[in-house]
């Protein structure tokens, strides 16, 4: 492969790199914040505090991670996020599968009906399925939750997946049914390997947004302490009026770290080159 | 707590295996049905869960508003269209209309688009494409109540002659300018709360975009190289078309998330001086004034406004399917 | 092979906060008494929620009972949509009684006549508290803590160093704020930002106004909705608060200041250096803010209150307040416990004594400091007292006024429009 074009041009390097600047600045302004007193912040620019005196502190971050509950709440969390993450992406892969590849009455309009849920508000299907919850006996508990943030996650997932399985070449499926493979071999062994972007593209996006959810954790589960997940807690470090916002922004930074692991690790999912050559076999 | 490992495993565990039991399960009954029934059978068993939980979740509540729609404020009495008749001459509603339509499905979607286009395209080519990529998404990771407050410090504003805290008010001084109420001010106001949305969205567009690009044939692209192609004809004459169908779904998305606006307006001016959104206007509906009927009008309203989304997405499957 | 390379990080992520969950503090053991659970919704975090908790700890250690505290600064949303759904909380905190007569007209609030004694309530509440808290002759709310609206903080300090002098009606206020107008320096700080609630300390103002000005009659008529905004009293109250704000040297920063700043930075500039003001018109709780964001000023020295002076003398003495109310939305035993802690005064004394609050119960008397238990005596001992109209007001109306107060910032000069649409939301909200 030619090197020079692998390396990018100079306008190329000039692009991302100012954007990516532009887009890091508040953040970082937030994260310098973060580990400022707090008369300070209120009272001088964050550029500030690279110059002298240099006053920092740990005290935001002390005090968020020595709040009560923390643990917990980190571990209500992860209950909530991995099978409110994989039970939707599994629903939504073998419904994107038939929507992609069977025909069938009604396919598209169905279709359309799906993507059309993505509009829904959330706030006014949450007193109709709390009515439903409380007359299974679902309320407070981590299903109620689960189901919840499947049913919410499919519109999208299964939008974007059928795109992705849909751009399969058809010939990948005309060689496989020659081969004698079955549907669930088909979709196992072929469709499923071939949308690994997709998947993790998937898998991070709902992750993020069931990770960072607090309106649908508050109404189903609670914001009980022993259930109570990271968002409703760090939500509890400001009081009322407002105050301490600054412990928001550093539990933030706490937060985010699970999410970005995740993102991480899945970079490696964005490879070029898995169709390549599996066209002619 | 050490109990909760169990549940969870099993949370895990269980429902994806459920799934695909279910799926084995149901191909094996299939089997046993005559080879002309299957195909039509089978569609419906695979999207049949998904079925079910968007049927109960989100397709059930969704025809209720409609039904509370016509009914007054505490969902007593039948009313008739008045609701729509009120919303419809609310002027809150005609400026939170036109900020949605204008605004935010105008602007937000295109400049979310355009960066993560931009830059799916060109991290691509570079080798610290992961790392770039992975700060343009930090954002999304952010909660947006954090995201709120990152944003009100960067466009806060002191009264002149005293020292700004506030980012973009630090550099309008530097440069010789007075300090601006920046989020006071219409109609720039609105332009400043697309940027945040921008801001937090635009990774979303790129991880998006950027899972499509790597699945442009790389033969492709070097045939055409060799045959002297610039990189622009490679970008528009083979790159593009492949990702149409992803760009699609990505606007599509985007535009509903224009319509659903709500968090960065709620968290930084809760549509104050000009700013206001359908979505705001829910919510006041619902929760302060506890006018489930007119509540339910605005949602309505919303649901409406992906129509022509809709409309669009069915053309371009038929050509889609055309091409196939 | 997506899960393989997700279960390193996160099974590790996972015993991490295993070891941290494992230091916690352990489950508590039900001891010999009630036992069981309440829950419990307010909108309290950070120090708040400290505060609430520190509260009922000893009720919890008595009865055996677990108060399950659940905070959020959406109240609103999650309480309506969870009575709405048939998941009330046991108990909860309401913003206001505006908002508890809204519940308690819907059939959704237990009648609190059968659940205290009512004898030592009215020994201990005065009058005013404990009617605010009823609906229909039903008593189904509680004050559990108070504030005090009204006072005007001013640094001592430099009022000594600048020989100006406290004023004590209306008229002694606007010749000092022109005295120092004069003298180059803005007199008032105010800044109305609030994120959803932005206007509120507006409010405030004209509340005060309205009652010293119109007196306790039309207040009343005023917040019941039967007194329009475009009356002539209440305009005049507007306009009385135009005489401030709508004047760039009255106020610093003028109006971008007053919507952009948050309400509780706006109160510094009295202790800057130089003061660039010298007046700040704000609730009791406000002092809290003060010294976080200026560690080193002294209760006392550098700030101390005196009360919104009388406009006119028939209404002289005129107080208002505001307090944060409790609700019980499910009967049950653990909740009547509850309840019936919180309104004794060991109960609200524990919070008190942390800072923060005030309690209506008149026989709470220690406070943390002098300026504390003078707000407390203001509340209690007012000739005539009212509490926050905007609070008792529906919540659409309130929120009409909050952004009413952002307008008429924003425009002086656009009253008359603004006072007909708040007619307008004034027919509609006060319906049901």
């Amino acid at each position: 492969m030619n090197l020079s074009r692998r390396l990018g041009t100079l306008p190329t390097h000039v692009t991302i790199i100012t954007v990516v600047l532009i887009w890091t600045i508040p953040t970082i302004a937030t994260i310098v914040n973060s580990f400022r007193p707090p008369a300070l912040v209120g009272t001088t620019g964050w550029w500030t505090a690279f110059l002298p005196p240099f006053a920092f502190t740990f005290e935001n971050y002390e005090r968020v991670l020595t709040t009560n509950n923390m643990g917990t709440s980190f571990l209500n969390s992860l209950t909530i996020v991995i099978p409110a993450t994989f039970i939707p992406i599994a629903v939504a892969a073998i419904a994107a599968y038939a929507f992609a590849w069977m025909s069938f009455p009604l396919r598209n309009t169905l279709f359309l009906l799906l993507v059309g849920l993505i509009v829904v508000p959330l706030q006014v299907t949450l007193v109709p399925v709390l009515q439903a919850y409380q007359n299974l006996g679902l309320t407070g508990t981590f299903l109620a939750v689960w189901l919840a943030h499947t049913g919410y996650g499919l519109p999208f997932a299964i939008y974007l997946l059928r795109n992705f399985f849909g751009a399969l070449p058809k010939d990948l499926f005309e060689a496989a049914s020659i081969d004698g493979a079955g549907t669930l071999t088909t979709f196992f062994r072929l469709v499923l390997p071939l949308s690994v972007p997709a998947l993790a593209s998937i898998t991070i996006f709902q992750f993020l947004w069931v990770w960072n959810d607090l309106l649908v954790a508050l109404i189903f589960l609670g914001g009980a302490p022993d259930v109570a997940p990271l968002t409703v807690t760090v939500s509890n470090l400001v009081n009322s009026l407002g105050q301490d916002w600054q412990r928001l922004t550093a539990a933030a930074f706490i937060s985010t770290a699970l999410p970005l692991v995740v993102f991480l690790s899945l970079q490696r999912y964005f490879v070029r080159g898995i169709l390549a050559g599996s066209v002619k076999g | 707590m050490i109990d909760r490992i169990p549940q969870v495993a099993a949370a895990l565990v269980l429902p994806v295996a459920a799934l695909v039991g279910y799926i084995v399960v149901a191909e094996w009954i299939l089997h046993r049905l005559p080879e002309r029934a299957r195909p039509r059978v089978r569609p419906w068993v695979w999207i049949g869960p998904a079925l079910a939980f968007v049927g109960f979740f989100l397709i059930a509540p969704a025809i209720e508003t409609i039904f509370l729609s016509l009914m007054d404020a505490t969902s007593t009495n039948f009313v008739g269209i008045n609701n729509y008749v009120a919303v419809l001459s609310d002027s809150n509603v005609h400026i939170a209309i036109r900020n949605n339509l204008f605004w935010w499905i105008v602007f937000f979607t295109g400049f979310v688009l355009i960066d993560g286009l931009v830059i799916a395209v060109l991290a691509d080519r570079v080798r610290y494409e992961g790392l770039a990529k992975s700060l343009i998404f930090l954002p999304q990771a952010i909660s947006f109540v954090a995201a709120g407050t990152i944003w009100k410090f960067i466009y806060s504003y002191q009264p002149p002659g005293v020292e700004q805290t506030g980012t973009l008010n630090a550099i309008t001084v530097f440069f010789g300018g007075d300090p601006q109420p920046w989020l006071t001010q219409a109609p720039t106001n609105n332009l400043l709360l697309i940027i945040v949305g921008v801001w937090a969205w635009a990774g979303f567009a790129t991880v998006i975009l950027s899972a499509a690009l790597k699945g442009v044939p790389v033969e492709l692209l070097e045939a055409a190289r060799l045959d002297g192609a610039s990189e622009t004809m490679v970008f528009r004459q083979i790159v593009f078309p492949l990702l149409l169908p992803t760009i699609t779904v990505v606007a599509t998305t985007l535009v509903i998330f224009a319509l659903k606006a709500f968090d960065v307006v709620y968290v930084m001016t809760n549509g104050n001086f000009d700013t206001e959104v359908l979505a705001n206007r829910m919510y006041k509906e619902m929760f302060t004034a506890r006018n489930y009927g007119r509540a339910s009008a605005v949602a309505v309203l919303l649901l409406t406004g992906i129509v022509p989304v809709l409309i669009f997405n069915l053309r371009r499957f038929r050509e889609q399917e055309a091409i196939r | 092979m997506v899960r393989s390379s997700l279960a390193r990080p996160v099974a590790a992520l996972f015993v991490f906060a295993l070891l941290i969950a494992a230091c916690g503090p352990s489950p508590r053991a039900v001891q010999g008494g009630l036992g069981g659970t309440v829950s419990v919704l307010a909108t309290w975090g950070g120090d708040e929620q400290a505060s609430f908790l520190a509260m009922v700890k000893p009720f919890e250690d008595q009865y055996g009972v677990k108060v399950q505290y659940e905070g959020t600064r959406d109240l609103n949303a999650i309480l309506s949509t969870r009575v709405q759904g048939g998941n009330p909380p046991d108990v909860a905190g309401l913003p206001g009684p505006g908002q508890m007569s809204q519940f308690a007209k819907a059939g959704k609030l237990i009648d609190l006549g059968n659940v205290l004694d009512m004898n030592a309530m009215k020994d201990e509440y005065p009058e005013s508290f404990l009617k605010l808290a009823q609906v229909d002759g039903k008593q189904v709310g509680i004050f559990i803590k108070a504030a005090l609206k009204g006072p005007i903080w001013y640094n001592p300090k430099q009022f000594t160093a600048k020989g100006y002098a406290v004023p004590k009606t209306w008229d002694e206020l606007i010749t000092l704020s022109k005295k120092i107008a004069d003298s180059g320096t803005t007199p008032w700080c105010i800044g109305f930002e609030s994120a959803a609630a932005s206007g509120w300390p507006g409010t405030d103002w004209l509340e005060d106004i309205v009652l010293r000005q119109s007196g306790p009659d039309v207040y009343d008529q005023w917040w019941q909705g039967t007194k329009k905004w475009t009356s002539p009293e209440i305009k005049k109250a507007w306009e009385t608060f135009g005489t401030i704000i709508a004047d760039p040297k009255m106020v610093l920063g003028g109006k971008n200041a007053m919507l952009a700043t948050a309400f509780g930075d706006s109160g510094n500039p009295l202790f800057s250096n130089p003061p660039r003001c010298f007046l700040h018109h704000q609730a009791s709780f406000i002092t809290d803010f003060f010294t976080k964001a200026n560690p080193s000023i002294k209760s006392g020295e550098d700030f101390n209150f005196f009360m919104t002076p009388d406009i006119d003398t028939k209404y002289a003495g005129a107080v208002t307040g505001a307090g944060d109310l409790f609700g019980m939305f499910k009967d049950t035993p653990q909740a009547r416990a509850l309840m019936n802690y919180l309104t004794t005064p060991a109960a609200q004394a524990i919070w008190v004594k942390r800072g923060g609050a005030l309690s209506p119960d008149k026989k709470v008397t220690e406070y943390p400091d002098k300026i504390s238990s003078d707000s407390a005596k203001a509340l209690t001992s007012a000739k005539i007292f009212r509490f926050d109209a905007s609070d008792l007001m529906p919540e659409a109306m309130n929120a009409a006024f909050w952004k009413a107060i952002l307008d008429y910032t924003n425009d002086p000069t656009k009253l008359d429009s603004i006072l007909a649409s708040l007619d307008k939301v004034q027919a509609d909200s006060y319906k049901k």
